[in-house]
């Protein structure tokens, strides 16, 4: 089997060599330098070096430069009006998902069928739309966009019809009929405005396109109609009263499947075998010989072959035919015999004239229940993968389908949910619903999701929020702390130091918020004062993420109690944050500068103790500081130290004093 | 009740939905709204009918469903709007720019009416200058205020073109939203888990107050306040969680309720009716909270919502005096609580109440009006 080509429009594939490279959901396609006429060498070149050739080429600017095109692999994503379908599908869809499979048989068939009706409402709303929007526009280009639609959908929900009659609800023989004469008589439109036109006009009997919506009837099987028209036929023909009386009857008379079980089929059969004898011997004696017309409907009624196609026209399509034909001939038709009769149908109907179109195919395999076939056949011919991602989801429900297995791994649902979503994924807008897709999908979904979401461009902190909701209830961790990291970095560019740091506490980033408490304690040594006190003083339990981030909460709280001039307990803290380690050693000179004034005080602050141990903390400074050198030659440290050490010795002096007299005491 | 909802699809992630205020001492309830999108390439401001529930009997649910009056594009994301008056709406986008947008009720059009550009923005390590997204736009016409990811509070006149006043980082963490707390003082919320209180009048650039939630700082994402008791300020937060302050004591919440499942994007007060709030989310839920039925003695109007209906235990000690909504006693009162959205998956952006009416839009790209929420 060979996918049909696809053409690239405006690459130029007969002078250049095209190369591509594939992304989640879309294909790079560039052309190289290489001419065709390159041989096995210049193709194996192309292959290696595709993109810096084309770069080359842009650089050039010349008008022959390489062009690198995007080719999406479901075009359809980019429909506006179709928006309202993958939206409001969504949500069938995940219905469907969290339905109960506990529901037994009848209810859950019961159960699918809804589902399955509430889909293709939904593809009706939309073609609604789009012919309203395609009666509406001026622009013809725009029309003729519109009506393409329109027929699409339109062939979308035939499909879908026919799966739902014979794969989720199964119809039996007997009610199978009438579920494939519903099918026609919602699909077959074309005879629509015909049968209007002649309704409405003043004296149907006498329009000249009468006999014809009398057969239009009679071949969907729409017998009251029929009846109700040919009776007012029948009292302007006073002379053939008794022709019609016959024909009504008959009409009247004709047995069909119920829906309920109060007969059996064997018991329709019965009655259906002696109406059909009954319409035999009319015909026979020559009771409508004088009207052709009515002649041709007995025939149909007898299911004469050659009587219903000579109605080609009225039927427009073979499976109309087919199911006229059933009606008239096989009303009793089961399941599996369909295949015959719908090829037939299809082998007479088109006569050798026309060859099957693709949805000629998909329906014929749909008869033959060759359900993969159907699948395939659409996934093949659609241009979205919408279609055949719903519909083998639901007939996966159905339980249809798990026997099939793909030889990369997941099964065919997977598969085409993964498509489709990987689609949403690539619209700008879209690519929230893809989640949920990817959610359903056991065996890939979670590693398409990572990589899909990494891709979202996160142009507002509101987007990013929203994209970091998602991650953070799939547990995805790299993900979260990725977009934390961008988050933090983008706001750090921005000096937003204060939302960089709730990034990366949101994302318990340790490292990230060591960076951005530095960059506040590099600010303060350079301004002599702290920005964002309001984050600083508010930090809370979050302050315990990182050992930079708790100096900096402590440090703050020191120049606060300082500032409030409580300073024994200042003092305390500011001796814990070096003896305790919690400040960078780097910032030990700063914290021992601090703790000049506090020495200076006229009160002593710092008990004998604490002195010896503020003592320790410099030498150590000052002798375990590996670049001593550095260090003495630099005047102001130097002198800095000397004035520390001279202020350490007043103040063991006077506490010693102090303490000697409060002890003697 | 579910039926009495009418909805739209609109090919459109929906970021705000507002209803045009009403004229003074109108009868009528509330028909026109707007909304704007987000997240899209080609953003919109849109006016719609929410259409005419009388016409309803002969063609049934065409006339109910909202139809579009006139749209304009919108540079950016939608970030928040409000009405300015009856024919002018303030708009905040993602680049920074705030703009009034006026409606043409005679021949169906918008027009930009006047543009701040940039008026959020951010000063990079380069010193060059890109927009900062624009979080949040109050009205009190002619005053518009607005705050941003920039940390900034702008002060604007409808009728001038420079800003009034402005506050740089006026606070370090990205500003979620703002709104009128008196005519001259504001209420902000960020992304610390703060409230704080500007006082416009005061020239210091910093809040005359400042509440916070303790434990961990939960960013908060909106806050509105009681339209008649204006100390009774509600905010919703990044964990869904309801929070109900009293600002003339504490600093912290009176109380936390536990709402939704995910970011709650709006509060609103019913504007007439305070003892309504409704609260909208991320999780896709949109909760209608009552507290002004005792629902022992009479059936509710929402019961039939159903199964997501609970009840909170809350309480008054007079209810004339004391708001129920400040109340901790949980014995004597409660608080009943109803989903109106059962079984939606994508986000509640927006939403917003007028008289008997709720719209409300969301990231499935739907806007839904109920237009007898009180019936």
């Amino acid at each position: 089997d060979t996918v049909p080509p696809q053409v690239v429009p405006g690459a130029d594939s007969s002078s250049r060599q095209l190369c591509f490279a594939w992304g989640p959901a879309e294909v790079l396609v560039c052309e190289t330098l290489f001419g065709r006429a390159g041989g096995a060498e210049g193709r194996a070149g192309a292959a290696a070096r595709p993109l810096m050739d084309s770069v080359a080429g842009t650089e050039d600017g010349a008008p022959s430069s390489s062009r690198v095109f995007v080719v999406r692999r479901d075009q359809d994503i980019y429909i506006q009006a179709l928006r309202k379908l993958f939206n409001e599908s969504h949500g069938i869809f995940m219905g469907l998902q969290r339905s109960e499979e506990e529901l037994a048989g009848k209810s859950r068939k019961a159960q699918l069928v809804q589902v399955s009706k509430n889909y293709r409402s939904v593809i009706r709303a939309c073609m609604e739309d789009m012919h309203q929007a395609a009666v509406s526009t001026r622009d013809p280009a725009l029309q003729g966009q519109y009506s393409t639609q329109v027929s699409i959908l339109s062939a979308m929900e035939l499909i879908w019809n026919l799966c739902e009659i014979l794969f989720v609800e199964a119809a039996t023989a007997g009610p199978l009929l009438l579920r494939l004469l519903d099918w026609v008589r919602l699909h077959v439109c074309d005879v629509d405005s015909m049968v209007r036109e002649v309704l409405s006009s003043e004296s149907p009997s006498k329009h000249k396109l009468f006999w014809n919506v009398v057969d239009v009837f009679v071949l969907q099987g729409r017998m009251d109609e029929a009846r109700h028209l040919l009776s007012k036929e029948a009292s302007a023909n006073p002379t053939s009263m008794n022709m019609y009386r016959t024909l009504d009857d008959l009409m009247k008379k004709m047995p069909v499947p119920s829906l309920s079980n109060t007969q059996t089929l064997t018991e329709l059969e019965l009655k259906w075998q002696h109406w059909h004898e009954e319409c035999q011997r009319y015909l026979q004696d020559g009771t409508f010989a004088s009207n052709p017309h009515m002649e041709s409907i007995c025939k149909i009624l007898l299911g004469d072959e050659d009587a219903i196609l000579e109605k080609k026209e009225l039927m427009t399509t073979w499976y109309h035919f087919l199911v006229t034909r059933l009606l008239y001939s096989h009303p009793t038709v089961k399941p599996m015999e369909l295949r015959f009769y719908a090829q037939s149908s299809m082998d007479l109907f088109l006569g050798g004239e026309s060859s099957p179109e693709p949805l000629d195919l998909i329906l014929m395999a749909a008869f033959e229940f060759e359900m993969h076939q159907v699948i395939k056949e659409c996934s093949i011919v659609l241009s979205n993968w919408w279609f055949v991602a719903h519909l083998t989801d639901l007939l996966d429900h159905c339980k249809l389908l798990q026997s099939h297995n793909l030889y990369f791994g997941s099964n065919m649902r997977e598969f085409l949910l993964l498509e489709y979503a990987s689609g949403l994924f690539s619209h700008h807008s879209l690519w929230q619903l893809g989640v949920d897709y990817f959610d359903h999908c056991p065996e890939y979904g979670r590693v398409y999701l990572e990589l899909h979401i990494e891709r979202i461009p996160l142009s507002t902190e509101q987007k990013a929020l929203k994209v970091l909701r998602i991650c953070e209830q799939r547990q995805m961790h790299e993900q979260v702390r990725s977009i934390c990291k961008i988050m933090a970095m983008k706001a750090l560019r921005n000096n937003r130091l204060g939302s960089a740091l709730s990034w990366s506490i949101r994302a318990k980033d340790a490292a990230f918020a060591t960076l951005i408490s530095d960059r506040f304690l590099k600010d303060y040594c350079e301004r002599g004062c702290f920005s964002d006190l309001d984050l600083i003083d508010n930090l809370g339990p979050s302050m315990l993420l990182s050992d930079r981030l708790t100096f900096l909460g402590k440090y703050r709280e020191f120049h606060r109690l300082y500032g409030e001039q409580r300073f024994p307990e200042a003092a305390r803290l500011l001796l814990t944050l070096m003896t305790a380690h919690i400040a960078p050693c780097s910032f030990w000179m700063t914290l021992l500068t601090d703790a000049l004034p506090l020495l200076e005080q006229k009160e002593v602050i710092f008990s004998a103790e604490q002195t010896y141990e503020l003592m320790r903390c410099l030498e150590d400074l000052t002798a375990g500081n590996p670049d001593k050198q550095k260090l003495q030659d630099d005047d102001i440290e130097t002198t800095k130290v000397e004035m520390l050490r001279l202020a350490l010795a007043r103040n063991l002096a006077r506490v010693i004093v102090k303490e000697g007299t409060v002890e003697g005491s | 009740a579910m039926e009495d909802v009418s909805a739209k699809f609109v090919s459109q992630k929906i970021s705000r939905t507002r209803w045009r205020p009403l004229p003074a001492a109108a009868l009528q309830p509330p028909d026109i709204f707007a909304t704007g999108s987000w997240d899209n390439e080609d953003n919109r401001i849109s006016i719609w009918s929410a259409g005419d529930l009388g016409n309803a009997g002969l063609n049934g649910e065409y006339h109910g469903e909202p139809h579009l009056l006139c749209d304009i594009q919108h540079n950016g994301d939608v970030m928040d709007m409000q009405f300015l008056d009856q024919e002018r709406i303030v708009v905040a986008s993602s680049t920074g720019t705030v703009t009034i947008f006026r409606h043409h009720q005679n021949n169906q059009t918008l027009s930009a009416n006047h543009r701040w550009e940039k008026a959020h923005y951010h000063v990079d390590q380069d010193t060059s200058c890109g927009g900062a997204a624009c979080t949040g736009v109050v009205c009190n016409n002619p005053e518009i205020v607005t705050v941003g990811e920039d940390g900034r509070i702008n002060l604007f006149r409808a009728d001038q073109k420079d800003a009034v006043r402005t506050i740089d980082n006026a606070d370090s963490s990205t500003l979620h939203a703002v709104t009128f707390l008196r005519t001259t003082e504001i209420l902000t919320v960020n992304s610390i888990g703060q409230l704080k209180i500007w006082d416009l009048r005061q020239q210091r650039n910093e809040p005359s107050q400042i509440f916070s939630l303790a434990g961990d700082r939960v960013p908060l994402h909106c806050v509105d306040r009681h339209p008649n008791q204006q100390h009774i300020v509600a905010t919703g937060g990044q964990d869904g969680m309801l929070s109900i302050w009293d600002i003339r004591q504490g600093t912290m919440p009176v109380s936390l309720l536990n709402a939704h499942e995910a970011e709650m994007w709006e509060v609103h007060f019913h504007p007439s009716d305070p003892d309504h709030l409704f609260t909208c989310s991320e999780d896709g839920s949109l909760w209608h909270w009552d507290t002004s039925t005792n629902v022992s003695e009479k059936p509710s109007f929402l019961h039939q919502g159903g199964r997501s209906t609970t009840y909170l235990s809350h309480s008054t000690i007079n209810q004339s005096v004391v708001s129920a909504w400040l109340s901790n006693d949980p014995t004597k009162d409660r608080m009943e609580i109803t989903n109106l959205i059962p079984n939606q998956t994508l986000s509640v952006n927006s939403l917003d109440v007028l008289g008997p009416c709720l719209v409300y839009g969301t990231d499935a790209e739907a806007i839904y009006v109920n237009r007898q929420l009180f019936a």
